[in-house]
This record gives structure tokens, C-alpha cells and sequence, in this order.
């Protein structure tokens, strides 16, 4: 431990005290992103002796610009995981707990209880209100961190009795009014600024040095490279409502949000193959096989996908898929963000849809 | 007399700039997002908290020399 934590531990205002603390820490994060990564790989060099990283999401190319756990061998493979794997080689004195899978009501009260400290990672408002509320009903502090194109955000919540996410803005704002990265770019080294800022205050907070930034909100623009800080109040009455929800919270509804396409949008490729005025879209790369060229397709990779919304027949039923399964869905929720409708994603992938095509064209061929 | 009005995040895309001048009114902040609102319609669709020298605040409070952001929710990680 000595040699590995030297440069800490020779900090009068850390030292060998304040290294054990570090290791005794147990932290959850939820979302292994653009603002994960550099939170995860922080944590796990300055030696949080047991990190949690709760991530249903996969690695995607267009990930790799900013989130810098991966590469391009973790492509298409759970991120809780993949940055588990990169972060036992960069300290394996440490444990790290992966869990692929996503933050609900039902099991965010259960993951909270076994951490001292949450960090919110997520690039979505239902799921940061979930954390929030969560974080106070187990009584957790809350490390908070968001961004927006070339801006960010930071503050400590639910400390120490402190003012929560809710006593900043108390509403979850309607889904689609505030787009998120995929929607809108983001400069990649802002989250990496902003993740960086917030592994900082987690590592002050377990090591009591410092004034956490509980109490204020951080604003921070990368384009003119300012930051200003916003002392906000609590206010007692919208915490008190996430109290009374209490007994409901684990029913509470797993509301549509970004990346959580409700299921009736989903479809099985033998069901639409019955439609009629369909357009079929194909969101995978131009390099991805197998092609599909039994029915007519139109190639629009997920990430070209809103450049290219004029290509959309309006009137048409857009039939979306793509590998697996999930960024089709992604694709779905992203038009739907548009207020373009009628989108439908296939629940098979590009294997299986061209099984079942050749299939049905065999059947067609006997008649 | 003027009062200075940031502006943040989308926000910025709406009024097309960071800061401005406004002159100073006699009144609470709710009049000035009133006047802002008139000057830049799609505002009122735009969810922000008001903050008034660096404090968030509630817009009942009267206008005070000074200046005031407005602090719209990001979502992005």
C-alpha cells in the first residue's frame, strides 16, 4: 500500500489515516458514460476500496471519443463490465462490483443501502430523479454531475441534512425538452472536466478535508473556461414529499425515458412482414454484416440517424433495426424525442431477421 | 441603472447570447422574466431556476441591483 499510495500518503493532509479511510470507502456509481469513466477510474486509482458501477448499456463506437475506459475491443460488450475489467489491471487491491443492469425503483434502494457514498453518472432526468430521491430515503450523500454541449454542472447533495436535487429544480422536467448528448454532441473532454471535478468531491468527502460542495451548484463553461457557484437553500417541503412517497417508491412507475423505449414499440420481424407502407431502416454501420437485402433497406447508422431525419417517409410505418436489438430501440427513443412517430424497433437482430426472411421468401417461392 | 442577465446552457441557444444588460425595473424578478419572455418568446417554453447575485432564489423576491442567471436542468453525462 505504501508504495502505490506514496504520493498521498506523504499529504500531511491525508497520510496513512487518510489512505485507510480511502480503502475502507465503499461508493456506487451509477452510469459508466462520459461522466463514469473518469469518476470510475479516479476512484479506483486514489484506492475506494470497493466501487460499484450499475450500467445496462453496451460500448458503442461513437462512445469512444469521450469515454475513456474503453477501447475498441470492448465494443458492443456491457460497460459495468468492460470498465470492471480496466479497472482491476489499473488497481487490483480493490474490489469492483459490476452490475449490467439498470437503476429502477425496485432495486435502487436495495443497491444504496450497501455504499456510503452515490455518484450520479446518468445522462437522463428520470433516472437522476430516481437517484435523488433514493439517495435521500437511504440517507446517502449524492455526488452530482451533468453536461450539456461545451457546459457542466456539479453539486453535493443530500448532505449532512443538505439541500437535495429536488430544492434545486422539484420537477422532473417533461422527457424530450432537454436533449442529451446523443441527441446534441458534447466536446469530449467535458465530461471529462466535469466526472473529474466529481471524483474530487467524493474523494474529500471520505477523506473529511475541504468543504464539500453541498449546498451550492457548480457551473463550469468550457468555451470561456468559467465557473461559477450558486449557493441554493433546502427546501424542506420537496424533500418531505419524497419521504411521504416512501411506501410507494419501489411501485413507483418505470417511466419512458431516454434509451427506455416502452415495449409496444417493439416488434417481431414475423409481425411486420404483415404491415403494409413499411420502411425498413438498418442503424448499424456500413462495415456490419450480414446485410439485409432480401427486403428493401435503408442504411442510416444510429449515430447519422437525426442528420438524416429527412429521410424518414413521414407517412410510413419506420421499421427500425440494427444487431442486436438495442440500438434500434435507442434509435426509436431518440425520433420519438423529435416528436417523429410511428417508429418501431425489431426485437431480433440482423442474424435472425435474415433467417426469418429467407424463410418467409422460401414460403412465398412455394406458392 | 442597468441589471446584468445571464443565461446558460439551452438557454443561450434561445436568446443567442451568455449575458446582456437589461435596465432595471422596480418590481420583483418574476416582472423581469416577464419582460424576457416578451423579448424572447421560446423562453416560455424553457424550464430554469433564477438566481440573484449567485443565490438561487425564488422569483417573488424584488428586483435588486445586481445581476440574475437563469439556470436551465441539464441532463447529459
Amino acid at each position: 500500500m505504501e508504495e502505490r499510495y506514496n504520493r498521498h500518503i506523504i499529504l500531511p493532509e491525508i497520510g496513512i489515516k487518510g489512505q485507510e479511510k480511502l480503502l475502507a470507502a465503499r461508493v456506487l456509481l451509477i452510469g459508466a458514460g462520459g461522466l463514469g469513466c473518469p469518476i470510475a477510474q479516479y476512484l479506483a486509482a486514489a484506492g475506494v476500496g470497493t466501487i460499484g458501477i450499475v450500467d445496462f448499456d453496451i460500448v458503442e463506437k461513437s462512445n469512444l471519443q469521450r469515454q475513456v475506459l474503453f477501447g475498441e475491443s470492448a465494443l458492443g460488450k456491457n460497460k459495468a463490465i468492460m470498465a470492471r475489467e480496466r479497472l482491476k489491471d489499473l488497481n487490483p487491491g480493490i474490489t469492483i462490483h459490476a452490475y449490467p443492469e439498470r437503476l429502477t425503483p425496485k432495486n435502487a434502494l436495495d443497491y444504496f443501502k450497501e455504499y456510503d457514498i452515490i455518484v450520479d453518472g446518468t445522462d437522463n432526468f428520470f433516472t437522476r430523479y430516481l437517484i435523488n430521491d433514493a439517495a435521500v430515503l437511504t440517507n446517502k450523500p449524492l455526488i452530482y454531475g451533468a453536461i450539456y454541449k461545451f457546459e457542466g454542472q456539479v453539486a453535493v447533495f443530500n448532505y449532512k441534512g443538505g439541500p437535495t436535487y429536488r430544492c434545486l429544480f422539484p420537477k422532473e422536467p417533461q422527457e424530450g425538452t432537454i436533449p442529451n448528448c446523443t441527441a446534441m454532441g458534447v466536446l469530449g473532454v467535458l465530461p471529462g472536466i466535469i466526472g473529474t471535478m466529481q471524483a474530487n468531491e467524493v474523494l474529500k468527502m471520505i477523506l473529511g478535508i475541504g468543504e464539500p460542495l453541498s449546498g451550492k451548484i457548480l457551473f463550469y463553461d468550457a468555451l470561456k473556461h468559467q465557473t461559477q457557484v450558486m449557493k441554493l437553500n433546502k427546501n424542506q417541503e420537496e424533500i418531505d414529499k419524497i419521504y411521504a412517497q416512501r411506501e410507494e417508491f419501489t411501485d413507483r412507475e418505470e417511466v419512458n425515458s431516454y434509451c427506455q423505449t416502452t415495449t409496444t414499440t417493439v416488434v417481431a420481424i414475423k409481425d411486420v412482414l404483415t404491415w403494409e407502407d413499411t420502411q425498413f431502416i438498418d442503424v448499424r454501420n456500413q462495415e456490419e454484416t450480414p446485410k439485409i437485402n432480401e427486403i428493401k433497406v435503408d442504411q442510416i447508422p444510429l449515430d447519422q440517424l437525426l442528420l438524416h431525419k429527412n429521410q424518414l417517409a413521414n407517412s410510413k410505418k419506420k421499421v427500425i433495426f440494427c444487431q442486436s436489438g438495442v440500438r434500434s430501440k435507442k434509435a426509436v427513443a431518440l425520433l420519438e424525442e423529435q416528436g417523429i412517430t410511428n417508429c418501431w424497433s425489431i426485437k431480433e437482430g440482423a442474424h435472425q431477421i435474415k433467417e426469418i426472411l429467407a424463410e418467409s421468401v422460401m414460403a412465398i417461392d412455394k406458392l | 441603472m442597468n441589471l446584468k442577465i445571464k443565461y446558460f446552457g439551452m438557454l443561450t441557444e434561445v436568446t443567442g447570447c451568455t449575458e446582456e444588460q437589461f435596465p432595471l425595473i422596480e418590481g420583483n424578478i418574476a416582472d423581469v422574466l416577464q419582460l424576457l419572455m416578451n423579448k424572447y418568446p421560446l423562453l416560455k417554453e424553457k424550464e430554469f431556476q433564477v438566481a440573484q447575485d449567485q443565490v438561487i432564489v425564488d422569483i417573488k423576491k424584488p428586483i435588486s441591483q445586481g445581476e440574475i442567471a437563469l439556470l436551465p436542468p441539464f441532463s447529459g453525462g
